[in-house]
C-alpha cells in the first residue's frame, strides 16, 4: 500500500526546498523591465536567459569619434546589489581614455557615485556617453586622454587606427569594426 | 545542529528551575508582576508573563560575534531560557579585546558553541543551543521556530538575507509565521537598533539608500594620481590582482593573497612618494574592515535586548521602529518611524496566493493576469527562484523566454512555487504562490 500522506509530506517538502529569489533578483528583474526601448545602438545578449545577473551588452556609436565600431562590455551583478555597483568590464582592447586596456571602465557611477536609486539603465547610458564623449579629465588610459587633449584630430586618427585592429603608440588593439 | 550534544556536556545543568537561589530574580519579576501606566496596553501583570518569558519565549540570536556576546549575555542574564545562536565564523585573537565570552585558548574554535557554552556555564538555567554554520543553511522551518529573532550582524548581505527570509515566511493567514526581528548594527562610534515587523513596519530592505556608501576611490585617480595609502592598496586589489592573476578571485582570509597585495601597494607608494601603507591597512581596505568599539556594541545590544525583552513581555511600549546612536560627539540619540518604501523589493511585494490548471499555457496564464481585476497588469514579466518564465524586455530576454508561453505551467512550474512578477507600470512587484488545482498530469 502506497503511503499517501508520506508522499504528500515528500511533495511538500519538495515545494519548499524550491528557491525564491533574492532581493537582488527581484531589483534586477525591474530594472530589466525598464529596458524595452534601448536605442539600436545598444545590444544585450544573455549566455543564460536564466540568469539575469550576468549579461554583455554592446554599444555601436551611431555618431562621433567611435562610430563605426562595436564595443562589447560584461556585466556581472552580485548580491549585494542594489547596495553596490554591477561591475563592467570592456571585453576587448580598446583605445580610449576612460577604458584601459585591460578593460577597466572608468565612470563615475559605477564607482564613486552609485547610489541604489540609479539602475541598471543608467549604466547603460553612462556607457554609451563614453563614447559619444571621451573625458580626458578622468583618465584611465593616460597616453589616450593626453593624446586627445593636445591634439583632437590627431586622437580621432589614432581611435580609427585602433578600432581597425591596428597599432597605437606601439600598442596593438582589437579590431572592433561593425561587421 | 550536530555540535550540540557537546556543549551541554560540560555545561551546568539545564533544567528550568536549576539554579534558582532565593532572590535570583528579584529585579525582574516586580516589573512583571505590577502593573504600570507606562506599560503596554496589552500588558498582563503576572505570573503567567513571567512563565512565558522563562519557560516559553524562544529566541533566535543571529551572530554570536561584537553585538552577539552582548546580547547572548543581556538576554540571558533577563531571564530568556531558550536561547538559540547562529554564527559561521571561528574566534580570532583580533576578537577577543571585545568578544568577552572567548578566550585565548579559544582561537580557531566555532563563534556560536564557545559562546553557547560559556553562557550555559556562567548562567545557570539558561540553555543555549549552537549553530555552526551559515544563516543560508536553514530554512522557514527553522526560522519559524522562534518568537523573535535578533540579529547582529556585520554585513548588509546577511541582514538583507535575514529580513527577506522573516518577511517572505509570514504569511497573512496565519498570524503566528509574523515574527519579530530586531536589528542591530555598529559602525565605530556609531549605531542603530531597529525593531521590523513583517508588512508593518518598514524592513532592511526599505533603508537600503540610508546606508552609508562602501568606500569606493575613482578608478581613474587609482590609476594615475594616487595620493593616499589607500589609494595604492586599491590599486593592488582592483587593477593589478585581476591583471596579474585573471579570474582567480582574492581570498581576503588568505595570508599569501593579502601579503601580494600588501608589496604591490608598497612598491606602487613608493614610486609615488606616498607612506602609510602597512599590512594592517591593507587588511584593512581590502576586508573594508570598520573599527569596532566595545562600548558602542554594549549600548546598541541593551537598546536591542530591550526591545526583545519588550517584544516577550509586553511590558513597555516598542520602539517606533528606528534608533540611531552617534558617539561621535557626546551621546546623541535620535528616534524616528522609519516609513515603509511602498516599492520595496521585499515588503512592498504584494503577495497573492492563486489556484492555476496545470494544463494552461504560460500565455494563457499571462492573459488572465493582465484581465483579472486582482492583478491588473499591463506587461508583466515572471521569474521564478531558478529562473525565468517570461521576461517582456529587454530585447533578447524576451527572445529567449518566448517559447515558454507555449508550454504549459504543469511543465513550467510546480504547485506552491512562488513566482515573482514584476511591470514596467507597477513600482512594486508581485510575489504570486500558484497552487495546481486540476491533475498536472500529461496524455502521454
Amino acid at each position: 500500500m502506497i503511503k499517501i500522506w508520506t508522499m504528500k509530506k515528500e511533495a511538500a517538502e519538495a515545494d519548499k526546498k524550491k528557491p525564491k529569489q533574492s532581493a537582488a533578483q527581484i531589483r534586477v528583474q525591474k530594472d530589466m523591465d525598464e529596458l524595452s526601448d534601448l536605442p539600436k545602438t545598444i545590444d544585450m545578449s544573455f549566455p543564460n536567459p536564466e540568469d539575469l545577473l550576468h549579461f554583455e551588452l554592446s554599444i555601436t556609436p551611431d555618431e562621433g569619434i567611435y562610430m563605426g565600431g562595436r564595443f562589447f562590455f560584461t556585466f556581472s551583478i552580485d548580491a549585494s546589489y542594489p547596495h553596490k555597483a554591477p561591475r563592467v568590464q570592456c571585453k576587448q582592447k580598446i583605445y580610449h581614455p576612460n577604458i584601459d586596456l585591460e578593460g577597466n571602465v572608468c565612470l563615475n557611477i559605477l564607482r564613486e557615485d552609485w547610489k541604489p536609486v540609479l539602475n541598471l539603465h543608467a549604466v547603460i547610458v553612462g556607457l554609451q556617453f563614453l563614447f559619444l564623449e571621451p573625458n580626458a579629465d578622468d583618465p584611465l588610459n593616460k597616453e589616450a586622454a593626453q593624446d586627445l587633449r593636445e591634439n583632437r584630430e590627431r586622437f580621432k586618427m589614432h581611435v580609427a587606427e585602433s578600432m581597425r585592429g591596428g597599432r597605437v603608440n606601439h600598442e596593438s588593439f582589437d579590431c572592433v569594426l561593425a561587421a | 545542529m550536530t555540535t550540540s550534544t557537546a556543549v551541554h556536556s560540560d555545561a551546568a545543568p539545564v533544567s528550568t528551575a536549576a539554579g534558582d537561589w532565593p532572590g535570583r530574580w528579584a529585579r525582574l519579576t516586580p516589573v512583571l508582576r505590577r502593573p504600570g501606566p507606562f506599560a503596554h496596553p496589552q500588558f498582563t501583570p503576572g505570573d503567567e508573563t513571567v512563565d512565558f518569558l522563562m519557560k516559553q519565549c524562544k529566541v533566535l540570536v543571529v551572530g554570536a560575534g561584537g553585538l552577539g556576546c552582548e546580547i547572548l549575555k543581556n538576554l540571558a542574564l533577563s531571564g530568556f531560557r531558550d536561547l538559540h545562536v547562529i554564527d559561521m565564523d571561528t574566534i580570532d585573537v583580533s576578537n577577543l579585546n571585545r568578544q568577552f565570552l572567548f578566550r585565548p585558548a579559544d582561537v580557531g574554535k566555532s563563534k556560536a558553541e564557545v559562546a553557547a557554552a560559556f553562557i550555559m556555564r556562567r548562567v545557570p538555567g539558561c540553555v543555549v543551543t549552537p549553530y555552526f554554520g551559515k544563516i543560508q543553511d536553514k530554512d522557514y522551518d527553522y526560522y519559524q521556530q522562534f518568537n523573535v529573532i535578533i540579529c547582529g550582524l556585520d554585513s548588509v548581505e546577511a541582514r538583507r538575507w535575514m529580513n527577506a527570509t522573516v518577511i517572505g515566511m509570514f504569511d497573512s493567514d496565519s498570524p503566528e509565521t509574523l515574527k519579530p526581528l530586531v536589528d542591530g548594527g555598529t559602525e565605530g562610534f556609531q549605531g542603530q537598533a531597529r525593531v521590523i515587523l513583517p508588512t508593518m513596519t518598514s524592513c532592511y530592505e526599505c533603508s537600503l539608500d540610508m546606508l552609508t556608501r562602501p568606500t569606493t576611490y575613482p578608478v581613474c585617480t587609482i590609476a594615475n594620481t594616487p595620493r593616499l595609502p589607500e589609494h595604492c592598496i586599491e590599486w593592488a586589489s582592483v587593477l593589478e590582482w585581476p591583471r596579474v592573476f585573471g579570474d582567480d578571485k582574492i581570498d581576503t582570509d588568505n595570508p599569501a593573497h593579502l601579503q601580494w597585495l600588501f608589496e604591490t601597494a608598497s612598491n606602487r607608494a613608493e614610486q609615488f612618494n606616498i607612506s602609510g601603507v602597512t599590512y594592517s591597512l591593507t587588511q584593512g581596505v581590502v576586508k573594508n574592515i570598520i573599527p569596532a568599539i566595545a562600548s558602542t556594541n554594549a549600548i546598541i545590544a541593551a537598546a536591542c535586548c530591550n526591545e526583545v525583552f519588550k517584544l516577550a513581555t509586553s511590558s513597555a511600549s516598542l520602539l517606533n521602529n528606528y534608533m540611531m546612536f552617534t558617539g561621535t560627539d557626546g551621546i546623541y540619540t535620535h528616534t524616528f518611524e522609519h516609513e515603509a518604501r511602498s516599492d520595496c523589493p521585499v515588503c512592498g511585494q504584494a503577495r497573492l496566493k492563486m489556484s492555476v490548471n496545470a494544463m494552461w499555457t504560460l500565455e494563457d496564464w499571462i492573459d488572465r493576469l493582465i484581465e483579472s481585476p486582482e492583478t491588473q497588469l499591463k506587461r508583466p514579466s515572471l521569474r521564478t527562484g531558478s529562473g525565468s518564465l517570461y521576461m517582456q524586455a529587454p530585447r533578447a530576454l524576451e527572445q529567449a523566454t518566448r517559447p515558454n508561453l507555449q508550454r504549459t505551467l504543469g511543465e513550467l512550474l510546480s504547485s506552491g512555487e512562488a513566482v515573482t512578477v514584476t511591470d514596467a507600470t507597477l513600482p512594486i512587484s508581485l510575489e504570486i504562490t500558484v497552487t495546481f488545482v486540476e491533475t498536472s498530469e500529461k496524455t502521454e
